[in-house]
């Protein structure tokens, strides 16, 4: 009771902040001794703490990585001068000024991000701060079916423009990108690292001291995954898709995070976290799974859960967001700073929330921009993603005699044109099928784009 | 009084006509379409027998009232004119009647109408004309307000707008809208109704059946003191003052001159009642209604930046070339309007389908012998098969009402496959998309090497079953040209 009463009175003090500004804060100062404790939690709620972060330590280099790691495949774009659209170097720089200012201190990137634009981009923000205040990850990206890519000279050749791009002379973490792809995982493994000697190299590169840690990214064939973990080779850290959804349902050809979790601790791996927001549909939530977590922590975001819920695990090195914007940053920094860990009740509500989220239609597109650009000029993580936010939003009436059907129904359509322009929509897909073995979550595009447009040819018939 | 009633009635009219041009949502016709359709020449053509003896009666008892309320184009008129009015007033005198002009026109007009060359109907039609000008040069602006509109809801996360395109559907027919806003405005501007009284051939023709009219305007010889006034208000230069006399031909009924005489000595009566005066109260009436007619011009000028909808070309976007209109040798015509030989016989080119048409098929056309007559294309869109607005709107019967089910059962032309275009040939890809959108069924795969089952598959069209709507060539990925087209039929085909 008295604890409730006052949480009570420190959210009405926190509105009160909200309302009045400076001046409520300055008043507060004034109350002397019994304003304190108020000032303190006020301070806490509107402010992002520096020195509060959650580090977890590397067995194997002893290296203290922050929770919160800096995935930098979302950076913001702007268009330029001649109409074309680059990187913001400038939010580039101030976002990661700011995340090194608050305790982050692992960024990855890899040469396929960003339209190829990541690693400068980011090595220009980087090389402002000394090299001893951040760990650098990329990758071996030679996934696409390229034979001077995936030769020795090529991989070789992308090695060295990685730490020519980043302005480094020693990754502090280097992946092979997305191994377990291809139609056969095994043999594309072969193909991408062993044949070529590119595995050899690396080693060697690890022994010279200029990979201090050497790991891999997995997405798909799990026999792949299994493969390298019995492989002999000593693996310094993995990266693996976790998230409460991924847990014990990953969806499509991807294996449940509780295994790869398991056996990536049973080897003495530790494990790097990706997606831990499935590319942001965990931050949006329908209603009924809002209720859920609100009514257990009613000022926490569904951001905020995942990200607890990935950084909970004991052998998370690190968790790693793509943050476009400041606000979003700033949210996960305070999560992370420091982390609190889910109690049993808010697994439970978790589960809850998930069960709701498998009993629907999503398409589990994370929106990672692999399968672009379509040679036939579709937006296909633009039309997923609205897709997604119109399922939970509510607004993908099934029958014509729900209740709000005029409503969703305009509320699907119009904003189908909004965010997609005409030519890009579902129904403009040919299926060619060129997209397919690039997505990491194994959607069937095609499949799906059929899906979505028969959908919207439905409401469009049923006006 | 009767000066305000005729402003009342015909701002409702032409405020409700010009957003029949304006509504690309067709909601309003719902409501308002009949105002279309009770036009003089679209109810001849489509042989409205009910509404053309409205008309002609109308006519019969209180004169051209038709040209003061109903017609959009004299009304456009008027309010250009009384802008005018505004820097000089009483500055009409009167004039004698052109009448070879007026009758020679009048000849053109029937021979073309008659001989099918629809060009100079459509041209001379003022209901037609005002759509024109309504249709290309009001609804730009009307779509530009909407676009912002959107744009701001969309930034509130509403669904109240939506954002619309807006393109030049063709260029002869936008060039010869401007043409006639600037000769019906100059025209105007100077001397108030001269287009309707020496050209509009609607005009003359109910100036002939107005002379005989019951009710009309009469001079009080006794109280009138040759002032002069009702000659300088009156914008059809009809009045006579020196000889006390109207000509009815051209008398639109507009009752300015009641309001100027300042003797009460004009008065709208019918012809057997005895001429005696009748005290009518208010003069001042006129001034306050006048303020209706500047929220009117006012609504009209007002001017917004025009928001292009610009496609944003993300980098991480393929670029997607637009597509060029193929080369049809018989164009396309919506379903409803039967044949091409119906259709250019009716049509008097308003524009009210083109601006309806929510998918963007219907423009206006280019080729000199139905000039600004719509006709359809897929470059945009296809022709959907639960939407039959331009049937509903069409006021000429140029496009008859049709129903869903009867559309989707009309051929208006049939799919052309072109194997040199195809991306399955070009780009070596499955593709099949016409095939997977076809709402006829009509279009087969077949495997392109017939000798082996699984070789890449081809589209065929089993033009039995194509009704031409087009879904295939909108929706064929290759470009500038689709490899599946449309031809149009001479003659539509019922299956």
């Amino acid at each position: 009771m008295e604890e409730n009463n006052k949480k009570h009175m420190n959210r009405r003090k926190f509105l009160k902040v909200f309302g009045t500004g400076v001046a409520a804060t300055t008043a507060l100062y004034a109350c002397g001794p019994n304003g304190k404790q108020n000032e303190e939690r006020i301070y806490n709620k509107t402010d992002v703490p520096t020195d509060k972060m959650t580090y977890r330590t590397n067995p194997h280099t002893g290296d203290k990585v922050s929770l919160l790691g800096y995935g930098c495949m979302r950076w913001p774009l702007k268009t330029n001068a001649a109409g074309e659209e680059e990187v913001d170097q400038d939010a580039v720089n101030d976002l990661i000024d700011y995340a090194i200012a608050h305790g982050v201190n692992y960024f990855d990137t890899s040469p396929r991000y960003v339209r190829g634009m990541s690693e400068k981009v980011t090595g220009i923000a980087l090389s402002r701060h000394p090299r001893d205040k951040y760990f650098i990850a990329t990758k071996m990206s030679n996934q696409s079916e390229d034979p001077y890519l995936r030769s020795r000279e090529g991989s070789i050749a992308m090695y060295r423009k990685s730490m020519e791009d980043l302005q480094v002379n020693y990754f502090d973490y280097y992946l092979l990108h997305s191994i377990g792809g291809g139609d056969d995982g095994i043999e594309t493994y072969n193909n991408r690292f062993i044949d070529n000697g590119i595995l050899d190299f690396l080693l060697k590169e690890r022994e010279a001291g200029r990979i201090r840690n050497l790991g891999w990214s997995f997405h798909g064939d799990i026999k792949v995954f299994d493969h390298l973990l019995a492989s002999g080779v000593k693996w310094d850290f993995a990266m693996i898709q976790l998230n409460y959804v991924d847990w014990k349902n990953a969806s499509g050809f991807n294996f449940n995070a509780e295994y790869l979790y398991g056996e990536l601790t049973r080897h003495n791996v530790p494990a790097v976290v990706m997606e831990p927001l499935l590319g942001g549909r965990l931050s949006r939530l329908n209603q009924h799974s809002l209720s859920i977590l609100k009514q257990i922590r009613p000022e926490d975001s569904p951001a905020n859960w995942a990200f607890r819920y990935a950084g909970s695990p004991e052998n998370v090195l690190t968790v790693l967001s793509g943050m476009t914007y400041m606000e979003h940053l700033q949210e996960n920094i305070r999560t992370y700073s420091p982390l609190e860990r889910l109690n049993d009740r808010e697994y439970k509500a978790l589960e809850e929330v998930t069960e709701l989220m498998l009993r629907s239609d999503y398409v589990p597109c994370t929106e990672c921009q692999y399968c672009m650009p379509c040679p036939y000029g579709i937006n296909i993580p633009s039309i997923f993603s609205h897709y997604n936010r119109c399922l939970t939003e509510g607004n993908v009436p099934k029958d014509s005699q729900d209740e709000n059907y005029r409503k969703s129904r305009r509320a699907f359509l119009i904003g189908y044109d909004r965010s997609v322009p005409k030519l890009r929509q579902a129904d403009h897909c040919i299926h060619c099928n060129q997209c397919i073995p690039d997505c990491p979550q194994r959607i069937n595009i095609p499949q799906q784009m059929d899906k979505i447009n028969k959908y919207v040819e439905q409401l469009k018939i049923n006006g | 009084m009767l000066k305000r009633i005729r402003i009342i009635t015909a701002f409702i009219f032409f405020a409700l006509l010009t957003l029949l041009f304006l509504d690309f949502t067709g909601t309003l016709h719902i409501w308002f379409g009949w105002m279309a359709k009770i036009q003089f020449l679209p109810a001849i053509l489509a042989l409205n027998v009910g509404i053309i003896i409205f008309l002609i009666l109308l006519t019969l008892i209180f004169g051209r009232v038709y040209c003061s309320v109903i017609c959009p184009l004299g009304i456009f008129q008027d309010a250009i004119s009384w802008v005018a009015g505004k820097r000089k007033k009483y500055r009409f005198s009167y004039s004698r009647a052109i009448n070879w002009l007026r009758y020679a026109v009048l000849v053109i007009f029937i021979i073309a109408l008659i001989a099918g060359i629809s060009v100079i109907v459509s041209i001379l039609d003022p209901y037609s004309a005002y759509g024109r000008i309504a249709s290309n040069l009001f609804a730009p602006l009307y779509q530009g307000m909407n676009n912002l509109f959107a744009y701001l809801a969309e930034r509130f996360d509403s669904y109240a707008f939506y954002s619309v395109d807006i393109w030049i559907k063709s260029i002869s027919t936008f060039v010869i809208s401007i043409v006639t806003f600037i000769v019906i405005a100059v025209l105007a501007w100077r001397n108030g109704r001269t287009y309707c009284n020496t050209i509009c051939p609607v005009g003359t023709i109910l100036g002939f059946l107005s002379r005989f009219s019951i009710f009309k305007i009469r001079f009080n010889n006794s109280t009138c003191n040759n002032c002069g006034l009702c000659e300088r208000v009156c914008k059809a230069s009809c009045i006579n003052p020196e000889e006390h006399k109207i000509d009815y031909s051209r008398c639109v009924s507009c009752m300015n001159c009641i309001s100027a005489c300042r003797k009460e000595s004009l008065k709208y009566i019918p012809k057997f009642k005895p001429e005696k005066a009748v005290k009518t109260t208010g003069e001042n009436v006129a001034d306050n209604s006048r303020r209706k007619f500047l929220a009117v011009t006012a609504a009209l000028a007002a001017t917004s930046a025009i928001k292009a909808q610009i496609s944003k070309v993300d980098g991480g976007l393929a670029i997607i070339e637009d597509k060029k209109i193929p080369k049809r040798s018989t164009y396309i015509i919506p379903p409803g309007s039967e044949s091409l030989k119906h259709f250019s016989q009716h049509c008097t080119a308003c524009q009210l389908c083109v601006s309806v048409c929510p998918n963007q098929i219907l423009r206006p056309s280019n080729d000199i012998s139905r000039l600004m007559q719509p006709e359809m294309s897929y470059e945009r869109g296809f022709c959907r098969p639960e939407c039959t607005k331009c049937s509903e709107v069409c006021p000429n019967g140029a496009i008859k009402r049709i129903s869903k089910e009867d559309k989707s059962s009309t051929q208006i032309g049939n799919a052309i496959w072109i194997m040199h275009n195809c991306v399955v040939i070009t780009d070596d890809v499955d593709c099949g998309n016409c095939a997977r959108h076809c709402p006829a069924g009509a279009i087969l795969m077949v495997s392109r090497d017939m000798d082996d089952p699984n070789s890449r598959q081809i589209p065929a069209v089993d033009t039995e079953r194509c009704i031409g709507c087009g879904a295939c060539e909108y929706l064929c990925p290759s470009r500038p040209l689709s490899a599946i087209y449309v031809e149009g039929h001479e003659r539509h085909k019922f299956i």
